[in-house]
């Protein structure tokens, strides 16, 4: 029902599309209308920049697809000719790489968020589920773009983590590979998922994503439920603000300073000091000639470091995995009774932050040389404190004497 | 800071113009290494650059097929009987001055060639009705069953079109106009540069 | 103040991406082992280096090594004409617009050298400006080599010393654990002439990695200037809003 005062030809527009597809009410009750803690700080950034990465990957990927030849024979050199030849070209390139890894490190503060505020606690354990499949995804999603640039480290690194698969089922390498050995086979599949199937499914799931966290509302860095004291009248959450101007607006200034930041790395320091580029990929893939240190783009490395730190191939490689899939189990894991770091004691908080540390340092061994001596019993005891932070967060979230949360949110 | 709300509307108005502004420029500057991207790249241009052909050994009555941007270039040596023959086709023509078809200003004239070499015709040999390469009929007459009245010229197999020996389409035939005239000039030592022109060169 | 410690971990965050992504400009991580490297001497951008440089690349390396990303036209980026292009520095292509590539057969190279010359368009990128630099310095005389020449920067290396006429020939002298290069023969360039034009070479070599690298840079000048305003702009915005919340 039109309420504007005069019936201008948009709102006879509006009215004609309502009718017809729920434009208005999808942005009522989830952009307008839809009410979010006014608390949000900080950490609550990275939700809305993780999608502006999404969308700037999927942009400057479709641009790179018009140039890019995924055929072993010509891939390394198409992807010269993109930064050489075509218009803009390196530009469009760089976003993409840098938005690689950017979109790593926006989607770990995200996951930290929500580590910290207990974000993935009831009634949001399926916003953390989808969550996780986002990804795990991402992980594939990136894993498979690595191997296009067809460079040494591209080669080289999908050989040794497919081989992975070898030591659990040759069978399944052999499937996965379409080959005996990774070759062109490998890398026309790996971009069909990469370009289709995996951003396909990404955006799927960052949509029911979205909605299952609209369904039951936003935490808040106090963990408090607003939806437990409502406006008598109006039924609002008294400490709820309309999404949309407040935080729309607040997300534009994080916008500003992410992309700030994006620029600065995709003009002045696209390699990132070999992090974010590496050298060794400036080389074509040698099928005949192993580089000397194989090691994964950085946002793999404390994967990779649990992975070496096992002796064994096999249970190495099954506490890589489970390193990554025991996210999942963190609503049923965590006993406590308040859900924001906040007001959880001191137990809770050192195994936090041994947690985080372990992470960090892990993350670091995974890019040095194994042999060097101190590497192998660091990433040992980082492997047992990060199982630790989840398999005993049933007994020590129990005992951790929390402070009882607040009614309403603070600051 | 004033608290009235027609300063905090005024302040509120100038701040979402400022900030749409900066949002168009800054929307405006990303779309343009997007959009440029898609134009022709180096390789492209460099493929597509002009081409040197060397016409110095073109016997008169011979033609020869070089390539410029994918499409074949004839050059046709016209003796000058070719040359005489051409005013006199006007009245089967469909467009005999050339006022619709594709041709630098230079060779907007009956001859549709240079001023410097009159029997030079330099012509992208593409058939304007559908895409086909029209084949040589050079010789006039009922030679290659063209006909008693052939003038000489270009016969199109694909659809039946007939162009005469200036490369201009006949009238009652599918093609609409007279074949293209690619930008050319002549070089210092007499090679012919297909592609480019004094006027804007490369 | 909230705002007042938000903007400041803003900022902070800014600058400190900012300072890592400066600092990280200068110190990328390269393809090679704990070496002591010669920093090379060169100046980015100095377009008479460059052109030296490319002078020399023709001469001296593309008898053997492509550069087969690269299009001759892409040297006027340099301030080299069309002209001058075709006349100096093209030796076997016909079209400006050609790539640099090479007549060398990969098979005849993989028998007379062991390994085929690497292409060099992107070896920069691999190596980095310094071990470039001392590379092309490092060769000595060696006879228990296939070439009778060795390298200190790449050892058993499969290249001769392309360049011994102009640098003279080395020797790799001293005791065991203390030894150094010595010039024992001299060449026609002097040891300065010699240090500049491998500068000249590395500074090309390191522009043809990455051509559109000053472009890069000043384009990224302009991209921040505009975050830096957004940001203000932006967060004005979000303020004024927000006076409206509590």
């Amino acid at each position: 029902m039109s309420t504007s005062p005069q019936n201008t030809k948009l709102a006879q527009l509006t009215e004609w599309i309502d009718a017809r597809f729920p434009m208005s009410s999808i942005w009522r009750d989830h952009i307008s209308e839809y009410y979010a803690p006014k608390n949000f700080n900080f950490w609550y950034y990275f939700g809305s920049l993780a999608m502006l990465v999404l969308v700037i990957q999927l942009v400057t990927g479709i641009f790179l697809t018009m140039n890019y030849k995924p055929d072993a024979r010509f891939a390394f050199a198409s992807v010269e000719y993109i930064m050489r030849d075509v218009n803009y070209g390196w530009l469009i390139r760089y976003m993409h790489s840098t938005g690689a890894s950017m979109f790593f490190v926006v989607v770990y503060l995200h996951m930290c968020r929500g580590l910290m505020y207990g974000s993935y606690r009831k009634p949001r354990e399926l916003v953390w589920i989808v969550g996780m499949a986002i990804y795990l995804c991402l992980m594939g999603e990136a894993f498979m773009g690595y191997l296009l640039p067809w460079g040494q480290m591209s080669y080289w690194g999908a050989q040794v983590i497919i081989s992975l698969f070898d030591a659990i089922s040759p069978p399944l390498a052999l499937w996965i590979r379409g080959d005996f050995v990774v070759s062109d086979a490998t890398l026309n599949r790996f971009f069909a998922f990469h370009v289709i199937a995996l951003p396909l499914v990404l955006v799927g799931l960052v949509l029911v994503h979205i909605i299952a966290l609209h369904e039951v509302g936003s935490n808040n860095p106090d963990g408090v439920e607003i939806k437990k004291h409502k406006d008598p009248v109006t039924h609002i959450p008294l400490d709820g603000i309309n999404f949309h101007p407040y935080y729309t607006l607040k997300d534009l200034v994080g916008v500003s300073v992410f992309l700030g930041i994006f620029s600065a790395i995709v003009f002045f320091a696209p390699e990132m000091g070999g992090y974010f580029l590496e050298a060794n990929n400036f080389i074509p893939a040698d099928p005949m000639k192993t580089p000397p240190h194989i090691a994964p783009v950085w946002y793999f490395t404390p994967f990779y470091a649990i992975l070496r730190a096992i002796p064994q191939k096999q249970l190495g490689v099954i506490a890589m995995g489970a390193a990554v899939l025991i996210f999942l189990a963190l609503p049923w894991l965590d006993r406590g009774l308040v859900k924001s770091i906040r007001y959880r004691g001191t137990l809770y908080k050192t195994a936090f932050g041994l947690f985080i540390t372990a992470f960090l340092i892990l993350g670091y061994m995974g890019t040095q040389d194994p042999n060097l001596w101190y590497v192998n019993p660091t990433s040992q005891i980082c492997t047992v404190i990060y199982f630790s932070f989840f398999l005993l967060m049933p007994i020590y979230t129990r005992l951790d004497k929390s402070r009882p949360a607040p009614e309403r949110v603070t600051s | 800071m004033s608290d009235s709300h027609s300063d905090n509307g005024g302040r509120r108005r100038f701040l979402i113009g400022a900030a749409g502004a900066l949002g168009a420029a800054g929307a405006a500057a990303v779309a343009t290494p997007f959009v440029m991207s898609m134009l022709p790249s180096a390789r492209a241009k460099a493929a597509g650059a002009p081409v040197e052909i060397d016409v110095s050994k073109l016997e008169p009555g011979m033609m020869m097929t070089s390539e410029w941007r994918g499409q074949p270039v004839w050059v046709v040596n016209r003796t000058p009987e070719m040359l005489a023959q051409l005013a006199k086709n006007a009245d089967r023509l469909r467009d005999p001055g050339s006022e619709n078809s594709e041709q630098p200003e230079y060779c907007k004239n009956p001859n549709r060639s240079t001023a410097e070499h009159p029997n030079l015709l330099v012509v992208v040999g593409i058939c304007t009705h559908l895409g086909c390469s029209p084949q040589d009929r050079m010789k006039a007459g009922n030679g290659a069953g063209m006909g008693e009245d052939w003038p000489g010229g270009f016969f199109c197999p694909c659809h039946g079109s007939k162009f005469d020996m200036a490369a201009r389409v006949f009238q009652n035939v599918p093609a609409p106009l007279n074949m293209r005239i690619p930008p050319h000039m002549y070089l210092a030592d007499g090679r012919l540069l297909v592609g480019a022109d004094k006027s804007k060169g490369a | 103040m909230k705002q007042h410690s938000r903007l400041m971990k803003l900022l902070a965050a800014f600058a400190a991406a900012s300072a890592l992504s400066l600092g990280l400009m200068n110190q990328p991580s390269f393809a090679h082992e704990e070496l002591a490297l010669d920093h090379a001497p060169i100046v980015e951008g100095d377009k008479g280096s460059l052109q030296r440089g490319a002078r020399a690349f023709a001469n001296y390396c593309q008898n053997c090594h492509s550069a087969q990303y690269l299009r001759y036209s892409r040297l006027t980026d340099i301030g080299l004409t069309e002209e001058e292009i075709k006349a100096n520095l093209m030796f076997s292509s016909e079209k400006v617009g050609d790539t640099m590539t090479v007549a060398l057969d990969k098979a005849d190279a993989k028998a007379w050298f062991g390994n085929p010359p690497p292409d060099l368009s992107v070896e920069a990128r691999v190596r980095g400006a310094d071990w470039l630099y001392s590379y092309l310095r490092g060769f000595y005389k060696d006879s228990s080599r296939p070439t009778g020449w060795n390298n200190t920067v790449y050892h058993n290396v499969g290249m001769p010393h392309v360049l011994y006429e102009l640098q003279g020939v080395q020797e790799w002298v001293g005791e065991e654990g203390h030894k150094t290069l010595k010039l024992t023969h001299p060449g026609k360039l002097s040891e300065a002439e010699y240090t500049q034009f491998t500068a000249d070479l590395v500074n090309y070599l390191v522009w043809m990695a990455e051509p559109a690298k000053a472009t890069r840079i000043q384009i990224g000048v302009l991209a921040i200037f505009f975050f830096v305003l957004a940001f203000f702009v932006t967060l004005a915005l979000k303020k004024e809003f927000w006076k409206d919340i509590h």
